[in-house]
């Protein structure tokens, strides 16, 4: 036991877990914002792979980093946009459609590279996002090493959450987004269009898991490889829940299940790594998530038009 | 000045020739009218006598094939809620239109103001809703979320979002269908007020006693098409119902029924909680054959509860159940059925049929398991069909035969097929949930006819229904259900529909054992 307080206590766990949330954070208020419009976004994992790859060949070709995050982004807001149309105005299935995306785009991502760099073993690094420390902040002891000396990207993310809150609950716009996946008709009476307001949404939303994606080329590992979002996407859909479809609570649940990562890799080091085979300690982050997730989403208030298509004028 | 232009300048409202069809139906035809200032019209029909479909084109969620609206001289375009919205058009929907888990002055605000704007302006919000509550008797808590709210109060948040939108002509669309009668004084105190201020209303409902009392004007519609118009001073409830049926309404004028043994006995009987309603709490109540007991109360206060037990979908927590003088312990739908429980379902629709099931498989879903329908585990579909043959006739169900989809049919067609399903076999113990609910006058009186014959038959029957005039025109005792709680029994005649409502609002509950 008194090896897990050593590590609690030391500076670098927690500067791992910030960086390890700073993508779930940006892909978990992506797909809030998909939820909270009434569209389910199964699309997200194979976004989150477009957005790491789109946003690493940028890179690679010249581009600056900034500009990588954006090409991400763009990208991913393109295979929003194939999501949206095909669940909004279509109405088709969004299980089905959401898988259909992740597949696409996965493939498209690793075909893509593999026609760019036939031969390639070693995947070719990028110059990755450096620390910024934030002066005065970052000196704070322990503090200041695991919040404020992390990459711009990382700060983007929570920047990004405090904006959905603040759009969601206090904006016109926020309060039309909450209503359509709430109750549609009610929103068309209302005069609102729910086909746009839902189609903006997964649009937005599906940007947003592009650049969680673009984070792990970008800022975290600096090139890109196979398999490398690694099912980040799907904890990020058991997020939003534990989150209970509120921005703030997401934040922390990305930060909580981080946090049980970090922790796990950091054991495997220890004494009690050398008696536990290493693979208990990878699941160690999913059982946790699972029991958090039990635990928190009980009472939790699900968008009552979640996965509802909506269509005017319909008897 | 001349009369013409005066005229003009009063009428806010002019429809125009307004034609829609679905598919084969025409559910307006060539339908035309005028609301004036300080109005308030009734628009009576049947059920699917095209009243909504034509509130639905004037409120722009449905566009039509023909016509035009006008509202204040300028014309509206077609197909667009936010254009009617604008011109001074509120709708208060039979079927709320609300978010449940956004709060009273969330959902008022909604689509009130430009998307792209910072903050949301709460307070100036609260303080108009409060002025607005105010001055037209419309009490509601703003910062309550409306899944806590009662029927009553939600459409209360109805109103006042349209109001909250300035609107000047109020549309509402079957508004007391689900209130108690002092929420339906309420309602029409706010109406007159709201009038009193130059609004306009339509009104729309199938109760005759409800049009008269409140509307100025009465306007008749009968398969999709306009037949009559009245002064409300210079018409009667009868003449009005003969316009709304095209022809004499059929009295039933039950015989004294002569109760025997008690058939079904709850005591003390308590059931859990649902999620969204109230379970049973310590009920006795009683079932004599030969006698039909009414059950009153707005929906949502045990009635599903109730139901659930007598059918054997849920058991009870505490208290017994005793059929025919036998203790019941465990208690299945199926082995409710077979011990001769007719049940008519709330929900025709979700309960009560499988709409891509034909009508044969319909008829006999609750025992196709029983001889004749399969013996040796094998369906005899011969006698299946000859079953939904035998309804199909004595039940008058108008279909294109045994075979067609059930979803073909009307609600009232459906119902019929449901009501000989339960009825053929002889049950002892009829529940019948709600079971005319949506249905036109005619498909309404067979079925009131046929539980009374049934009840005549020796059947005891429980008649579960939120239209009060159907509790007390059918029921020989009748209890009000609030909040789990059942109110003592009340002979025929000896309650009048204000003594009811209080009951049904909660009060004598304390005083009663």
């Amino acid at each position: 036991m008194s090896e897990i307080f050593d590590i609690l206590l030391t500076a670098s766990f927690w500067a791992a877990t910030i960086r390890i949330a700073s993508p779930l954070i940006f892909a978990t208020l992506g797909e809030l914002i998909c939820e909270r419009a009434g569209v389910l976004n199964l699309g997200i994992e194979g976004i989150m792979v477009i957005g790491a790859f789109t946003g690493w060949v940028a890179v690679y070709m010249g581009a600056p980093l900034w500009w990588g995050v954006m090409a991400a982004m763009v990208a991913g807001m393109a295979f929003g946009l194939l999501h949206a149309t095909l669940t909004v105005p279509f109405g088709l299935s969004q299980h089905v459609v959401g898988l259909g995306v992740t597949l696409l785009a996965t493939s498209t991502s690793y075909f893509t590279y593999r026609l760019m760099l036939p031969q390639v073993t070693s995947p070719p690094k990028i110059e990755p996002f450096q620390p910024l420390p934030i002066p005065g902040l970052s000196d704070i002891p322990l503090l200041g090493e695991a919040l404020f000396s992390q990459t711009a990207l990382t700060y983007a993310a929570f920047v990004l959450a405090l904006v959905v809150a603040l759009v969601l609950y206090r904006t016109p716009l926020g309060l039309a987004l909450r209503a359509v996946g709430e109750n549609p008709a009610a929103a068309a009476a209302q005069g609102l269009s729910v086909t746009g307001l839902r189609m903006g949404a997964v649009i937005v939303g599906s940007g947003l898991m592009a650049v969680g994606g673009s984070f792990l080329t970008l800022s975290a590992f600096s090139s890109f490889f196979f398999e490398m979002v690694n099912g980040r996407g799907w904890i990020c859909i058991a997020l939003v829940v534990f989150g209970a479809w509120r921005p703030g609570k997401a934040v922390l649940g990305a930060i909580l299940f981080a946090a049980f990562d970090a922790l796990q890799v950091r054991l495997q080091q220890t004494g009690i790594g050398a008696i536990v085979p290493y693979q208990v300690f990878l699941m160690l982050p999913f059982i946790l998530s699972i029991l958090a997730l039990v635990i928190m989403s009980r009472r939790a208030e699900v968008p009552a038009a979640l996965m509802q298509p909506f269509n005017k004028g319909e008897r | 000045m001349t009369g013409t232009t005066q005229e003009a300048r009063d009428i806010v409202l002019r429809l125009d020739g307004i034609t829609k069809r679905f598919g084969p139906l025409v559910a307006n035809d060539a339908i035309s009218l005028t609301l004036n200032r300080g109005e308030i019209i009734a628009l009576l029909g049947e059920n699917g006598a095209g009243k909504t479909t034509l509130m639905n084109i004037l409120f722009g969620h449905y566009t039509a094939d023909a016509g035009q609206v006008e509202v204040f001289g300028k014309l509206l375009p077609p197909g667009q809620p936010r254009a009617a919205l604008a011109a001074g058009v509120g709708m208060v929907h039979q079927h709320f239109t609300l978010a449940d888990h956004l709060t009273v002055t969330e959902n008022i605000l909604l689509g009130t103001q430009p998307l792209w704007q910072l903050g949301l302006g709460l307070g100036v919000a609260r303080d108009k809703i409060a002025r607005l509550s105010a001055d037209f008797g419309l009490a509601v808590h703003p910062d309550a979320k409306v899944s806590a709210l009662s029927v009553g109060e939600r459409q209360r948040v109805e109103i006042l979002k349209a109001l909250y939108r300035d609107a000047r002509i109020l549309i509402l669309d079957e508004p007391t269908a689900v209130l108690t009668p002092q929420e339906t004084d309420a309602l029409f105190e706010t109406l007159k007020k709201a009038v009193a201020r130059g609004l306009s209303i339509v009104f729309i409902s199938h109760k005759l006693h409800e049009v008269m009392a409140v509307a100025d004007r009465c306007l008749v519609l009968r398969h999709g098409k306009l037949v009559a118009e009245r002064d409300t001073h210079q018409t009667s409830g009868a003449e009005l119902a003969a316009l709304m049926v095209g022809g004499a309404v059929p009295e039933l004028s039950p015989s004294t029924a002569k109760p025997g043994a008690p058939l079904l006995m709850l005591s003390r009987v308590t059931t859990p909680d649902a999620e969204a309603a109230p379970g049973l709490k310590d009920v006795t109540l009683t079932l004599r054959a030969g006698e039909i007991t009414g059950l009153a109360g707005v929906s949502g206060n045990g009635q599903a509860a109730l139901s659930d037990l007598i059918g054997g979908l849920i058991r009870p927590e505490s208290g017994t159940l005793e059929l025919a003088g036998a203790t019941v312990a465990a208690w299945s739908a199926h082995d409710a059925i077979l011990a001769g429980i007719a049940r008519i379902p709330e929900d025709r629709h979700k309960t009560g049929t499988i709409a891509d099931f034909s009508l044969t498989e319909n008829a006999i879903l609750e025992r196709y398991r029983e001889a004749p329908f399969s013996r040796k585990g094998w369906m005899n579909w011969g006698a299946a069909e000859g079953f939904a043959r035998d309804i199909i006739q004595t039940y008058d169900v108008r279909c294109p035969g045994p075979d067609a989809r059930i979803r073909l049919l009307s609600g009232g067609n459906m119902q019929k097929l449901i009501l000989g399903r339960v009825l053929e076999p002889g049950p002892k113990v009829i529940l019948a949930n709600q079971p005319v609910r949506g249905l036109d006058i005619g498909a309404i009186t067979f079925i009131h006819s046929r539980l009374i014959a049934a009840r005549d038959a020796g059947a005891a029957v429980l008649l579960i229904s939120e239209d009060l005039d159907e509790v007390l025109k059918l029921s020989d005792v009748v209890h009000v259900i609030y909040e789990g709680r059942l109110s003592p029994g009340f002979a025929r005649g000896s309650m009048g529909p204000a003594d009811l409502g209080l009951w049904m609002a909660g009060q004598g509950f304390d005083h009663a054992a």
